[in-house]
C-alpha cells in the first residue's frame, strides 16, 4: 500500500512533472523565475494550493458531481457534471485567497515580489490541470492528496531549478534577439530533455 | 616558421577594421593563435598570470581521454570480430569495402586488424562531429563577431566515444549541430551554457532516434539479430535474461564488452582520471561523489531486494564497470562548467548523480544505459545545488561574526 503512494508521488514529482511533462502554468513558470527567492515562495503557494484543493475537489467530485454522486441527498438520477470546471475554479479560488492573505500578513516582501502572480494561481493551469487529471483517472481522496502534493513539489522543483539557471545565465552571452523569454523557452526545452530520463519508470 | 608567420602577416591587414575580409576576421584569428601565442597583452585591471588557460585545460583533457580513444578503436574492431566468428554476417558500408580493399581479414585474436576495423568505425564518427561543431562554431563566431572558442576539441572528441558503433553519420552531423548550438551557442559559447554539450547531443539522439541509439543491434559492429549473435549490452542482458550474464568481472574492468565505443573500459578511464585528479582539472570531489552515490543506492537495492527484478541485486562491483559508469564520472560528471562550481556542492552534485544513476538503471527498464541521462538530469539542478550552498555559507558567516 505504502510503496502504491510512494510511486505515485514520485510520478507526479518527476515522471509526470506539471511543469516540464505537461508544460501546464507556464506563465507564472516563465515570468517569476528570475529569481529563486521569489520562485521558492511561490513554488510553496503553488504545493500548497494544489494540496489542498485536488482532495477538496476529489470529494466534491465524488459527493455532488458525478453522475448519480446526490444519491446521499435521495436524488440519484441528478448529474452535475456540467458544472465540474464552475465548482473547481470556487473552489481553487477559494483557496488561493487564504494564501493570498496569509502571505501578506505574514510575508510582505514575498507578496511584493510576487506581485499579480500570487492571485493568479487561481487561474494557474497547473492547478485546475491537477483537479482534471484527478477527476480523468479516478483517484480515492488519498491517492488524490498524494498526487495534488506531488504534483505541486514537481512544478516548485521545476521553477526554482529554472530560476538558479537564469541567475546563472545572467553572465553569458545570449544572441540579442533571444535575450529574456526567448532564451527562458530554449532553457525550459533543454530541461525538459532532461526530465525524460524518468519516462518511462515502472515503480 | 618564418615563411609561416610572414604569409600570416601579410594577409593579416585584409581582415582587420575596414579590410576586405573584415567579417572573416575570427577565422584569422583562430589560426593565428593556434599556431603562435598572441602578442597583445590585458591592459586593465583585474590581470591574472597563469599557465593554465583555456587551451592547456583542454588539451589535458583530450590527453587524459586517449586511452579511451584507443581502446574504443581496438574493443570495436574486436567485438564485431567476435561477433563475426560467431556467425553473424559483416555489416555492408564503405567501411568494410575499405577494409577489404586493404587486404585485411577480421580475427579476434589479431590485434593490428581489430584496431584497424574499429578505426574505420570511430574515425568517421570524430570527423563528422568535428566538422559539424567546427561549422557551427565558425558560423556563430563570424555572425556575431566574436573570437572561434577552443572549447569544442574535448566536445568533438567526447560525442564519438559515447555513440554506439553503428550509429549512422547523418545522425552524428544533426545531433552535434542540435546539441552545441542548442546547448552552448546560443548562451554565448564556452563556458556560458549550463548543460554540457555533448550530453545534450546524446539525449537529443537517444530520444529523437531511439532504434538506432538503443536496443539489441546497435552495440556490435556486425549484423547481429534474434537468431544470430546477441548485440546487447551487459546492463541490457542483466535485465532481461539474467541467466545469460556470464561476464567476468575482469573482462568488464578491461573494457572488452559491447556499449557505446569509448565508454567501455573502466581501466582506461582511470588512467585518464588520475591525470585529471593530478592536474586538478577534474574535481575528485566529484568523483568520489558519485562513487558513494552509487554505492549507497545499490547497497540499498541490494538491501530491498526484489523477486521479479534481478538488477535490484546486481552488486556495486559490477555498476562500477558497466554501462559507461566510469566515463560518466571521470569525463562528463567533472566538466567545470556544467557541474556545481563549491567545492561542498561537487560533493551533494556527485553523490545525486551516483543515485540516479542506479535508480533509473534499476527502475527504469527502458534506459539501462542510465548514467548519461542521470548526468544531464543533474546539470539542470547543479545552479540550484550551488545557490544554496552559496547561501548556507553566507549565513553561516553572518552567524559567525555577528551584524
Amino acid at each position: 500500500m505504502l510503496t502504491h503512494y510512494l510511486s505515485l508521488a514520485t510520478k507526479a514529482i518527476f515522471v509526470e512533472n506539471m511543469a516540464l511533462a505537461f508544460f501546464l502554468g507556464m506563465c507564472s513558470f516563465l515570468a517569476v523565475s528570475r529569481r529563486v527567492e521569489t520562485a521558492q515562495g511561490l513554488g510553496l503557494a503553488v504545493i500548497f494550493v494544489l494540496s489542498v484543493t485536488v482532495p477538496l475537489n476529489q470529494l466534491l467530485q465524488v459527493y455532488v458531481l458525478a453522475p448519480g454522486a446526490l444519491a446521499w441527498l435521495g436524488l440519484p438520477y441528478v448529474d452535475l457534471g456540467f458544472l465540474g470546471f464552475l465548482v473547481f475554479i470556487g473552489t481553487i479560488a477559494a483557496v488561493t485567497q487564504v494564501v493570498e492573505m496569509v502571505v501578506d500578513r505574514y510575508s510582505p516582501g514575498l507578496y511584493n515580489a510576487l506581485g499579480v502572480f500570487l492571485p493568479l494561481i487561481a487561474v494557474n493551469c497547473a492547478i485546475l490541470g491537477g483537479a482534471l487529471f484527478m477527476r480523468e483517472r479516478n483517484y480515492t481522496f488519498a491517492e488524490a492528496a498524494v498526487f495534488g502534493f506531488g504534483s505541486g513539489v514537481g512544478w516548485w522543483l521545476a521553477i526554482i531549478a529554472l530560476a538558479a539557471i537564469r541567475e546563472r545565465l545572467k553572465y553569458s552571452d545570449v544572441p540579442e534577439g533571444l535575450r529574456g523569454l526567448g532564451i527562458t523557452f530554449i532553457v525550459v526545452g533543454l530541461m525538459s530533455i532532461g526530465f525524460m530520463a524518468f519516462s518511462g519508470i515502472q515503480l | 616558421m618564418k615563411p609561416l608567420r610572414r604569409a600570416l602577416d601579410r594577409v593579416a591587414p585584409h581582415f582587420q577594421k575596414g579590410g576586405r575580409l573584415e567579417r572573416l576576421h575570427p577565422l584569422y584569428e583562430a589560426v593565428d593563435t593556434i599556431l603562435y601565442t598572441p602578442g597583445r597583452v590585458t591592459r586593465t585591471a583585474s590581470h591574472v598570470r597563469d599557465a593554465l588557460d583555456l587551451k592547456r585545460m583542454m588539451i589535458t583533457v583530450v590527453i587524459a581521454m586517449l586511452p579511451c580513444v584507443v581502446f574504443a578503436m581496438y574493443n570495436t574492431g574486436y567485438q564485431a570480430a567476435l561477433a563475426v566468428e560467431a556467425g553473424a554476417p559483416m555489416r555492408e558500408t564503405f567501411r568494410e569495402a575499405l577494409f577489404s580493399a586493404m587486404g585485411l581479414t577480421l580475427a579476434s585474436v589479431d590485434v593490428f586488424t581489430c584496431f584497424v576495423f574499429g578505426a574505420l568505425y570511430f574515425v568517421p564518427v570524430l570527423i563528422v562531429a568535428f566538422a559539424a561543431g567546427g561549422l557551427v562554431e565558425v558560423i556563430f563566431a563570424i555572425v556575431r563577431g566574436r573570437e572561434v572558442a577552443e572549447g569544442f576539441l574535448v566536445t568533438g572528441f567526447l560525442i564519438p566515444l559515447i555513440l554506439p558503433p553503428t550509429v549512422p553519420l547523418w545522425q552524428v552531423f544533426v545531433g552535434t549541430v542540435f546539441g552545441v548550438v542548442f546547448g552552448k551557442e546560443v548562451f554565448g559559447g564556452v563556458g556560458m551554457n549550463f548543460l554540457n554539450p555533448a550530453l545534450v547531443v546524446r539525449a537529443f539522439l537517444f530520444f529523437a532516434y531511439p532504434s538506432e541509439l538503443s536496443g539489441d543491434a546497435v552495440w556490435i559492429a556486425a549484423v547481429t539479430g534474434p537468431d544470430g549473435v546477441s548485440g546487447a549490452t551487459p546492463l541490457l542482458l542483466a535485465q532481461t535474461e539474467p541467466e545469460r550474464f556470464q561476464l567476468d568481472w575482469m573482462q568488464a574492468f578491461f573494457g572488452f564488452i559491447p556499449g557505446s565505443m569509448g565508454e567501455t573500459s573502466t581501466l582506461a578511464c582511470l588512467l585518464g582520471a588520475a591525470l585529471l585528479v593530478a592536474t586538478g582539472i577534474g574535481s575528485y570531489r566529484t568523483m568520489l561523489g558519485v562513487f558513494l552515490g552509487t554505492a549507497a543506492l545499490a547497497w540499498l537495492f541490494e538491501l530491498v531486494g526484489s523477486e521479479t527484478n534481478p538488477l535490484f541485486s546486481l552488486g556495486l562491483e559490477w555498476h562500477l564497470v558497466l554501462g559507461g559508469w566510469a566515463f560518466g564520472t571521470v569525463f562528463m560528471a567533472t566538466d567545470p562548467v556544467s557541474s556545481t562550481f563549491t567545492d561542498v556542492g561537487k560533493w551533494i552534485y556527485g553523490f545525486c548523480i551516483g543515485a540516479l544513476t542506479v535508480l533509473i538503471r534499476v527502475v527504469n527498464p527502458a534506459f539501462p544505459e542510465g548514467m548519461m541521462l542521470a548526468i544531464l538530469f543533474m546539470n539542470i539542478f547543479a545552479p540550484l545545488i550551488d545557490h544554496y550552498v552559496v547561501k548556507a555559507h553566507v549565513r553561516r558567516r553572518l552567524a559567525r561574526h555577528g551584524l
